[in-house]
């Protein structure tokens, strides 16, 4: 077995763990294949024999040593923004320690990590991954029109290798016209549905980018595919989630964006959006300003302008809102790409879907839309969720698109505080699972790799989990009602905050906020309990915890 | 399209377009400034800022008629005379005893007496009857007993305007207190017995504790330059056990420009984030609110765990002093987060110790280097203070919204004047009504349906880094209404409430009757409301 070669010291006692907030806790250091653990021993300020620190190692960033003479200071920067101090008696002990955390929460290979191994007995391997399968969502739309079919023209992803099996595209449109469109598309990546909007018929599609290059290649069949979409005289838009220029020079690398000559219906909107390295850079600088704790207030704010991390939530709830107006306003439909169309696109999507539709607002409706969405659709999880803001790894496919996703859906959470039926505590546990989990769910970049890995036979799925009910509960908010029309935040720097719960969850106590919920808890359920009083509003209950922040602002416009 | 009305008293448009009749009306006293832009081709605009940070902006159509109503406006917005103010021609109809009454409210000597005072260490005194230790404060003023009157007087010839050491807050568990006061005329070497032994009265006061701290609010460099006019802060050497320590809050000119700066970052019309974060760095708004923040925290901190008495002052010891020693009441005293507190708290430090409401809001036409958003920044601590601790406040902020708006509006005789000496010669508690009643009267909606009670939260220790302090959206675009989030937590929990209420008023109605059956729930008298015993 690998692992045991990696695990050069398994055991270390009179560890002392400290973090920020917390007295520290003398033990028993443990580490195993994927976890680190410390149980306190007599006289360590825990009860003796009581696990204190059950860290998955997957979690662990960045491990960064100091040895003093015989005593070595290992810190443990978590994935999750946690940070951890063990102090190790022992100086070979503790570069032990050290070097097999670093060994082991780098390991690379999907199949060697923790979901594979993980077996709790409450639970069965196979529930969870038929929640949400493409088919349930086709057939609402075929509810309302017989103008899409489901394809299973990826049925072995030889199409496209970032696909699921299954697509939704036009009905007239037959497979052999797809497979010729996919041609065409970077990574085989041709138009399908992502969002049909019952409301007023219109649908929003998503691809890659065409593959236009230097020498302007046209593809009949991919002409055909988006032309069939568009009723006699109706006006399309394609929003480009890169500039104008960008997209332009994307020509020379084989790649480009529709011209106005082939696609004569459709009119192109660019909206440059940031991802890859710049997107990462961005996370790493806001976390190094959320955790020093030495700035001034004028530092403080030149900080976290220049992470320019509230810039990109900004520009992306734009860019979702502009989505949103053309299919609810201009009642036209859209296609989203970017290049590869499986970062910034998804993000467009996801997010225009949660803007526009109350299902995707409800706690399983939001976790349809992620697997749909994200999972199924294609964002390469493993990759960019390989290492998060303190790695000192080189960078090579990170960034956290996702964890962007989460901001803006929080951004809207705090808009419009009745209109997500989950709470602050369901993005954060998203958050966690995207970079370190127990389950396979984010496991993969795609439903091919998951395929081959087995991951949905082998892996628990978080839906499952989530879904129990003593879990479900506590992901709750509130102060849900159903609310049927489309949520338009204010995308203003006024009205954009950072993320607290997230950015600063280890920095700063929680607990008057805490306290705050409980209280919102209390108060909405006992008026909930009179019988004629609640026939108007439809709350779901839910335990006190972190929804959203607090706002109880007086000046609220009624939306 | 709409029409503008001009009153005695408001600036009222009506907007036509609306299905809904929509008014809009603007106080003449809540204008800062009006400007005449440019004409352009739909007519000429005017554009209104207000000291509630509304900003209006007109289109007349002819330009006759838009200079009339610029230089209407220019007059009224800018009164000469006192007996202009909105608070002398205020009529709320109401009959004249509950008028008096309504000044009754807020008595400080019961604040006094709830800290313990007169004790044995500490009597309220009249030696300020006839303004003859300070005319900038109230005639009753609270000193340590051990002073005498030849003690008080001349240590108010050491204190620039006569501004002498008086308590503000005694923390009862300990008997330490926070004292303020102006600077010493020290100069680079004057002394004076009688202030030393002032100081020493308020340390001995505190038996617990060895030392006092003398707080200079002031960054140290504007204190030494005070020194070359005969001002100047405390040398240690002449004073037993004192601890002086300096804490850098800027004057009320450089807070006259920084709100200026945050209001010219809030009026931009759709900033990219860079520019508004850069914007609102280059204010320096959130530091000034940090440092005062901090100050508070500090001597929050030396009473409640160092045990020792504070004394605070800044120049004057009307501006940064108040704002610093109501700031620390506020933390230690959950009383002070109570709708009556809070009242009790602008009442004593702000208004009774010489605030110059006046000159800082500029009610009258005036110096306009004497304005500047000092009570402001006191509001924005509270209100960052209830971001942090959702649960420790009685109201919510409306209440202070409201409050603000009328230390502006000089539509009640509370913040007219500069001083209780002032206000007296202005008859304001014989002429005009006071603020407080009023506001009791609307305190449902300025409830914090979060709010656990007087003793859940004893003392409040809040976070002061830097992440800690938020732009107040609620205050500073408080009118741009599509920037606040669309729906309304404040308002559904307030009717969750009230819904609650209800409940429980019906519930002891039932208890008192019996559940049997309807008709003898009808048969029954309620309003003997005799309790029968459950079947």
């Amino acid at each position: 077995m690998e692992f045991a070669e990696l695990i050069k010291t398994a055991k270390v006692e009179n560890v002392q763990l400290s973090c920020p907030g917390l007295p520290p806790i003398k033990g028993t250091l443990c580490i195993t294949s994927h976890h680190l653990l410390l149980s306190s021993q007599p006289g360590g300020n825990g009860e003796q024999g009581t696990v204190e620190l059950w860290l998955l190692i997957r979690n662990v960033d960045a491990v960064e040593k100091r040895i003093a003479s015989s005593l070595g200071t290992i810190t443990l920067k978590c994935k999750d923004l946690k940070v951890l101090q063990l102090e190790i008696p022992g100086m070979e002990e503790c570069l032990n320690i050290a070097s097999s955390t670093e060994a082991l929460s780098s390991m690379d290979s999907v199949m060697m990590m923790y979901p594979f191994f993980y077996r709790p007995q409450s639970m069965k391997l196979k529930d969870g991954w038929q929640l949400y399968p493409l088919q349930h969502y086709y057939q609402q739309i075929a509810a309302e029109t017989s103008a899409w079919r489901l394809s299973c023209i990826n049925g072995d992803f030889t199409i496209c290798s970032s696909y699921p099996p299954a697509v939704i595209v036009p009905a007239t449109v037959d497979d052999k016209v797809l497979q010729k469109a996919a041609r065409f598309r970077q990574g085989g990546r041709f138009p399908v549905l992502s969002y049909y909007h019952k409301k007023n018929g219109t649908v929003m599609l998503r691809s890659s980018q065409p593959l236009i290059g230097p020498n302007r290649k046209r593809c009949q069949q991919d002409e055909l595919l988006l032309s069939t979409v568009l009723d006699g005289g109706e006006r399309g838009f394609i929003i480009d989630t890169r500039s104008a220029q960008a997209a332009k020079q994307a020509r020379m690398m084989g790649g480009g964006t529709e011209p106005k000559s082939s696609y004569p219906r459709w009119k192109r909107l660019h909206r440059p959006l940031e991802r890859g390295r710049l997107l990462q850079e961005s996370f790493i600088k806001l976390a190094e300003a959320c955790n020093d704790t030495s700035l001034s207030m004028d530092r403080w704010l030149s900080k976290l302008e220049g992470s320019k991390w509230l810039a990109h939530v900004k520009a992306a709830l734009s860019t979702a809102c502009l989505a949103a107006q053309c299919m609810e306003r201009e009642e036209a439909c859209i296609l989203v790409h970017g290049a590869e169309g499986t970062d910034t696109t998804l993000l467009v999507t996801a997010l225009a879907q949660v803007i526009l539709d109350p299902n995707c607002r409800t706690l399983t409706g939001f976790q349809g839309l992620l697997e749909r969405e994200w999972i199924e659709a294609g964002h390469p999880f493993h990759f960019r969720c390989a290492h998060s803001a303190y790695s000192h790894a080189r960078l090579k496919q990170e960034a956290p698109i996702f964890l962007l996703f989460l901001d803006c859906v929080w951004q809207l959470g705090r808009q419009f505080p009745f209109s997500l039926q989950f709470n602050e505590r369901l993005l954060l546990v998203l958050f966690e699972h995207t970079y370190a989990s127990c389950y396979g769910t984010f496991l993969c970049n795609s439903e091919k790799e998951r395929c081959l890995c087995e991951v949905k036979e082998k892996t628990h799925s978080l839906w499952s989990w989530l879904n129990q009910p003593s879990e479900l509960n506590t992901h709750l908010n509130p102060l849900y009602t159903y609310n049927a029309l489309v949520i338009w935040p204010s995308v203003e720097p006024q009205s954009l905050q950072l993320w607290q719960g997230l950015f600063l969850r280890w920095i700063r106590s929680s607990q008057y906020l805490d306290e705050a919920w409980a209280e919102i808890h209390r108060l909405v359920t006992s008026c909930e309990d009179a019988p004629e009083e609640s026939a108007g509003r439809t709350l779901c209950h839910s335990q006190p915890g972190a929804a959203y922040p607090l706002t109880i602002t007086g000046t609220a416009n009624e939306g | 399209n709409g029409t503008l009305y001009l009153t005695a008293t408001h600036l009222i448009y009506v907007d036509a377009s609306a299905e809904v009749r929509k008014e809009t009306w603007i106080l003449h006293h809540h204008i800062a400034s009006v400007e005449k832009l440019p004409l352009t081709t739909s007519g000429c605009p005017l554009l209104i800022h207000c000291k509630n940070f509304r900003v209006a902006h007109f289109v007349i159509g002819h330009e006759r008629d838009c200079h009339e109503v610029y230089t209407s406006l220019l007059k009224l917005s800018q009164p000469v005379k006192p007996e202009e103010l909105y608070a002398f021609s205020y009529n709320p109809k109401m009959p004249k005893d509950s008028r008096e009454i309504g000044w009754k409210l807020i008595d400080l000597k019961v604040d006094y007496q709830r800290m313990g005072i007169p004790n044995d260490f500490w009597e309220i005194t009249d030696a300020n009857k006839d303004y003859e230790v300070c005319n900038t404060y109230p005639p009753e003023i609270v000193v340590p007993k051990a002073a005498n009157k030849a003690t008080v007087l001349g240590s108010a010839k050491f204190r620039s305007r006569g501004r002498i050491p008086v308590l503000s807050y005694l923390y009862k568990e300990n008997n330490a207190a926070i004292c303020r006061c102006s600077q010493p005329l020290s100069g680079f070497s004057a002394r004076c017995l009688e202030d030393e032994q002032m100081l020493q009265a308020i340390r001995q006061a505190n038996p617990g504790s060895p030392f006092m701290y003398v707080v200079d609010t002031r960054p140290k460099l504007n204190a030494m330059a005070n020194r070359a006019a005969g001002k100047g802060y405390e040398n240690e050497d002449n004073y037993d056990n004192i601890h002086f320590k300096f804490i850098g809050i800027e004057n009320i000119h450089v807070m006259r420009s920084s709100l200026q700066k945050l209001l010219e970052v809030c009026e931009t019309k759709s900033p990219s984030m860079s520019d508004f974060l850069t914007g609102l760095e280059n204010s320096g708004w959130l530091r000034h609110i940090k440092a005062v923040m901090d100050a508070g925290v500090f001597l929050a901190k030396a009473v409640k765990e160092e045990k020792a008495s504070v004394l605070v002052h800044c120049s004057d010891g009307w501006d940064r002093t108040a704002q610093v020693c109501s700031l620390a009441s506020l933390l230690l005293d959950p009383f002070y987060r109570t709708f009556k507190g809070l009242m009790v708290l602008i009442e004593k430090e702000w208004i009774a110790m010489g605030h110059k409401f006046s000159h800082r809001c500029g009610h009258l036409d005036g110096d306009l280097k004497e304005v500047s958003p000092v009570f402001t920044q006191f509001t924005e601590c509270v209100w960052q203070l209830m971001q942090q601790f959702p649960c420790a406040f009685e109201f919510n902020e409306r209440f202070l919204l409201e409050i603000h708006d009328h230390v502006y509006s000089c539509q009640f005789g509370n913040f007219l004047g500069t001083c209780y000496r002032e206000r007296e010669a202005l008859k304001i508690f014989e002429k005009t009504h006071s603020l407080w009643p009023f506001l009791l009267q609307k305190k449902q909606e300025f409830r914090n349906p979060l709010y656990k009670g007087f003793t859940a939260y004893k003392e409040l220790k809040p976070n002061t880094l830097p992440f800690s302090f938020q732009f107040w959206c609620g205050m500073y675009n408080r009118f741009d209404k599509g920037m606040h989030p669309k729906q309304c937590v404040l308002d559904h929990l307030l009717n969750c409430m009230s819904q609650k209420m209800k409940l429980e008023d019906n519930a002891t109605d039932l208890e008192n009757v019996s559940p049997r059956s309807k008709s003898t729930l009808e048969s029954f008298c309620f309003k003997e409301k005799r309790a029968l015993p459950n079947s």
